[in-house]
């Protein structure tokens, strides 16, 4: 929680709370963006992102709480007034308008001189490249042309906050790939402070600088997706973002260091201290690509288990194997594919080894 | 391909069965009249001659039926006969019709579409429940309304906003009030039916580009309803156009409509070919406005998306 509270942002929300009728969307969220940021809200659906983006907007009233921009509270202002433009998760292109009467739409509004509306019309075409199309309806535009018509409509005013809701939600994997890269590359270029909502953990890692987890309304962690990936704070969050084994146990061993719990398969020992005191209900949360696989006995000492293979899965590039522990705990462990260790010979039923160092596993106490 | 031939008589009876209908009740009599409006009058007995001249078995076109709708017989101004005037009064009266139903309507269908999706089932039957009572009957009430000892007048005059009855009955204003009654529904149907539609996060992206409601509501909900108004615009200017019945009963009797006009060639001067050209001539008057509206309706069948 280590930005939480922090005033010194560009975008601030203070408390911010939405209510609906009895159910809580968003529950006393604090964030501070910083100026030139690009921000993910990440979650599943429900988890309140969506009406944190559209408080945001200014399509949703908050209950409580505040959101300055700048220095400026604009939670009461309404969405044509505020210095905020999003590109909505459909795109919401104006069907009966082409492409540059859709960019010039903010422009107008703004009753800016027409040579000057035409100028940066013409400077968004250029910079989402589609210059030619710009007499086109969008119906005749193709996904990816639509997302990038959309997004050069959301940049035309110059806004101060870009929002991106599920910016490439719309589109097919293949494409997704290919466009997250260049809505960074024109973002960046831009400058723009943005906030994107996206329920895809992969798109949130590629494109945002940091992360804040959703659940049920609150914001769980805010990190760089390497600290959300590798320190998660919670089991939730550990869960939430790749693949994680978590052992159910009671602190054992309590230094300064390094700390060990009793689990279900043993004593798990653990590279780093924890504030907490013995005894008291933990979960070690383990990678499956941090831990190791094996028929033979490895010269380790540390969190070395036993365990019967279950499943194995082939992916290409790595194998998954689901290996039964002593007491029946399924654990997931991954095997990249450049491994020097011929892994072919392990198959169903096989008694392995499994292990990882200390230092792959996080206490989490919540 | 075998299965895909099985099909084929079924649509083709589908789409004959109408299209018999129209023929045999509609394109028949259409010539029929066409035929009518180019012979001569008759006489009690045989209302019209053939078009063939009984003594030299030649074809004989009277064209003077229609010259004579927007010329009189002694050579007057063009444009300056009872008929041109029946033909503008009706266009005019059809279009504030249409208009005065558009101002009412719109807001009424929108206000349906944005209600709650349960609640709307309902709304659109208010709509339609006047349809459950006799046209006639519905007409005759507005009389009982309208009368100077009507029921608006006689509420009036209790309240003290006026001494004497308002003359509203046997006017433009009630014949207006008639026509925009009886057809408001034919504006709201289409209407409704293109702004449910509407797709509301277009209406969130203009406000977000800094569109008041009332510029979001001019720049994206009007133009992406213009199918509904043309539609609901035809559907009720097409019929107003001819009306006979409701100015009959409600309009005053210096104002002549164009379908009075040919009632009363076809039954008081049994003028048939007369009555006949004046309904060619209405037809076109409709066939016009029926195209351009066809033309828009085309252009919004294209794939949205």
């Amino acid at each position: 929680m280590a930005y939480m509270g922090e005033k010194d942002g560009y975008l601030v929300t203070e408390r911010l709370v939405k209510r609906f009728d009895e159910a809580v969307a968003v529950d006393e969220v604090s964030l501070s963006i910083n100026k030139g940021e690009i921000f993910a809200l990440l979650g599943s659906s429900g988890c309140g992102k969506s009406t944190l983006l559209r408080m945001l907007a200014g399509f949703e009233k908050p209950t409580s709480g505040r959101i300055l921009l700048g220095g400026q509270d604009v939670a009461t202002m309404p969405p044509y007034d505020r210095p905020i433009n999003m590109m909505f998760q459909s795109y919401a292109l104006f069907p009966h308008l082409d492409i540059w009467e859709n960019i010039a739409f903010g422009l107008k509004r703004e009753s800016l001189p027409k040579a000057e509306i035409k100028q940066r019309v013409g400077e968004m075409l250029d910079l989402v490249q589609l210059g030619p199309y710009a007499k086109r309806k969008p119906h005749q535009l193709s996904g990816g042309q639509q997302q990038r018509v959309a997004l050069a409509r959301s940049l035309a005013k110059r806004p101060k906050l870009l929002l991106l809701d599920e910016p490439l939600g719309a589109l097919d994997k293949k494409l997704r790939e290919q466009t997250q890269f260049e809505l960074v590359n024109i973002i960046e270029k831009v400058g723009v402070t943005c906030v994107m909502v996206t329920h895809d953990q992969e798109e949130a890692m590629t494109m945002a600088g940091r992360i804040a987890v959703m659940s049920k309304g609150r914001v769980l962690q805010v990190g760089t997706p390497e600290e959300v990936y590798e320190h998660p704070a919670n089991r939730f969050v550990a869960d939430f973002i790749g693949n994680v084994n978590l052992f159910e146990g009671r602190l054992s061993v309590d230094e300064v260091d390094h700390c060990a719990a009793v689990t279900g398969i043993g004593e798990i020992q653990v590279g780093h201290g924890v504030s907490g005191t013995l005894n008291m209900p933990v979960a070690i949360a383990v990678r499956p690509e941090k831990m190791e696989i094996s028929k033979e006995q490895p010269a380790v000492d540390k969190n070395v288990f036993r365990g019967r293979v279950k499943e194995i899965a082939y992916f290409g590039s790595y194998n998954t194997y689901i290996v039964a522990a002593s007491d029946g705990t399924r654990v997931k462990i991954t095997e990249a594919n450049t491994s020097r260790r011929d892994l072919s010979h392990i198959t169903w039923e096989d008694e392995v080894f499994f292990w990882w160092g200390d230092v792959a596993g996080i206490v989490l106490r919540d | 391909m075998a299965k895909l031939s099985i099909p084929l008589p079924g649509r083709r009876f589908v789409i004959g069965v109408p299209f018999t209908w129209l023929v045999l009740f509609f394109f028949l009599p259409f010539l029929i009249l066409l035929y009518i409006s180019f012979v001569d009058m008759g006489n009690d007995i045989a209302p019209f001659k053939p078009i063939w001249d009984s003594d030299t078995g030649l074809l004989k076109l009277k064209y003077e039926n229609y010259l004579s709708i927007f010329r009189t017989s002694d050579g007057g101004p063009l444009f300056q006969t009872i008929y041109t005037e029946a033909y503008l009064r009706s266009i005019w009266y059809a279009l504030c019709t249409a208009v005065l139903c558009l101002v009412i309507g719109y807001p009424f269908s929108y206000f349906i579409a944005r209600s709650a999706p349960s609640a709307r089932p309902a709304l659109l039957m208010m709509v339609m429940l006047p349809f459950w009572t006799s046209f006639l009957l519905r007409v005759y009430a507005w009389k009982g309304i309208l009368a100077d000892q009507g029921v608006l007048n006689r509420a009036l005059m209790f309240m003290g906003l006026t001494d004497e009855p308002i003359l509203m009955l046997y006017t433009n204003i009630s014949m207006l009030v008639g026509m925009t009654y009886v057809y408001l529904p034919f504006m709201i149907l289409p209407l409704y039916a293109n702004l449910v539609k509407m797709d509301f996060r277009l209406l969130e992206a203009a406000y977000d580009l800094g569109a008041s409601p009332f510029k979001a509501f001019w720049l994206v909900t009007v133009p992406l309803s213009k199918a509904g108004i043309i539609a609901g615009f035809m559907l009720v200017f097409i019929p107003s156009l001819g009306e006979f019945v409701i100015p009959s009963l409600l309009g005053g009797p210096e104002n002549i409509m164009i379908g009075r006009v040919v009632w009363d060639e076809m039954f008081t001067s049994n003028n048939w070919p007369r009555a006949t050209a004046l309904a060619v001539v209405m037809i076109g008057l409709i066939v016009i406005p029926l195209a351009i509206y066809y033309h828009y309706t085309g252009d919004a069948a294209e794939p949205r998306n």
